[in-house]
């Protein structure tokens, strides 16, 4: 079983997830965002940073690399694919998940521990997480502000989507959302990082909950 | 048709704006501070982008569906967004 990171020009969080895949006892390589296949991989993670320069808007040019192709498509197979801080940007810009990631209210530049609480086990990243469970994650954003419509807010309720929601909103998502998943479950986006809470020296293992579920499912598909 | 094959190059200007609706914490943050400048009865303010650029088309109602099309598709998130777009 192996986990593919993809990075783009501007990442700069793909050798952490490397790492925190590691410590969640899996193994995990890096993939170019201009090729254009995923190779022999079973589960993909879209890491933080700054995809080209967050150029436009985070994630508007990402989502037209040579890779989004293999990535869309392995996603609609019902493989399991995970966007963390820029990556849950590039997903929403490459309508793999609903709605956008606004500037924070506020203006601020947000670098700390924050508290989520997982809201629904449905996800492949919170299937081995207990609902109503409270996790410290790190987040380090500026456009983590979760916007909607109503309509998309209606489903996503509706359809138990909503997986991770602060529990203090440090930067005005709507409805608290810190993380939410497509209709299946598999395609996965959060704000805050769980790999950078998965060893003791990182002052919290609490992430380690959350890729342990997304490794169990990449094993099962 | 006359001039068959001929293009010609269109300026273009598209203001990209936030949807009504959707909140702007940069409009908000300088409505907040105009006042401590001095500059009072200041209300509503919104901040965008203005991008230009030059299309090549062989008429300006084709250079405008091209210019809606990379705006949908490109320029503007459609979920946050909104763009006005002017041929000049």
């Amino acid at each position: 079983m192996k986990v593919g990171v993809v990075v783009f020009p501007g990442s700069n969080c793909e050798f952490d997830v490397v790492e925190g895949v590691g410590n969640a006892g899996g193994d995990a390589e890096l993939l170019w965002h201009g090729d254009s296949s995923l190779g022999d991989v079973d589960a993909v993670v879209l890491p933080g940073g700054f995809a080209h320069g967050d150029y436009l808007r985070p994630g508007a040019i990402a989502r037209f690399s040579p890779i989004m192709g293999a990535v869309s498509e392995f996603a609609r197979g019902g493989g399991p694919v995970l966007g963390i801080c820029n990556g849950f940007q590039v997903l929403t810009e490459a309508g793999l998940l609903p709605g956008a990631l606004q500037k924070n209210a506020g203006l601020k530049f947000l670098c700390r521990s924050v508290d989520v609480r997982v809201d629904s086990t449905r996800s492949g990243l919170t299937s081995g997480a207990s609902a109503g469970q409270v996790l410290r994650l790190p987040i380090n954003h500026f456009e983590g502000n979760y916007t909607c419509d109503q309509h998309t807010l209606d489903a996503l309720q509706a359809e138990d989507r909503i997986v991770l929601r602060y529990v203090d909103n440090p930067n005005g998502a709507t409805d608290n959302i810190a993380g939410i998943c497509s209709p299946e479950g598999n395609v996965v986006g959060l704000m805050p990082h769980p790999e950078r809470a998965s060893d003791e020296l990182l002052g919290s293992t609490d992430g380690l909950v959350l890729l342990r579920s997304f490794l169990a499912v990449a094993d099962r598909v | 048709m006359a001039g068959c094959g001929q293009v010609t190059s269109f300026p273009v200007l598209v203001e990209v704006t936030l949807r009504p609706g959707i909140a702007d914490p940069q409009g908000a943050t300088i409505e907040r501070a105009l006042p401590a400048l001095g500059f009072d009865s200041v209300e509503g303010v919104r901040v965008g982008k203005a991008i230009r650029f030059t299309v090549e088309a062989p008429d300006a109602e084709t250079a405008r569906s091209r210019v809606d099309d990379l705006c949908q598709k490109f320029l503007t998130n459609p979920v946050i967004e909104d763009a006005k777009v002017t041929i000049e």
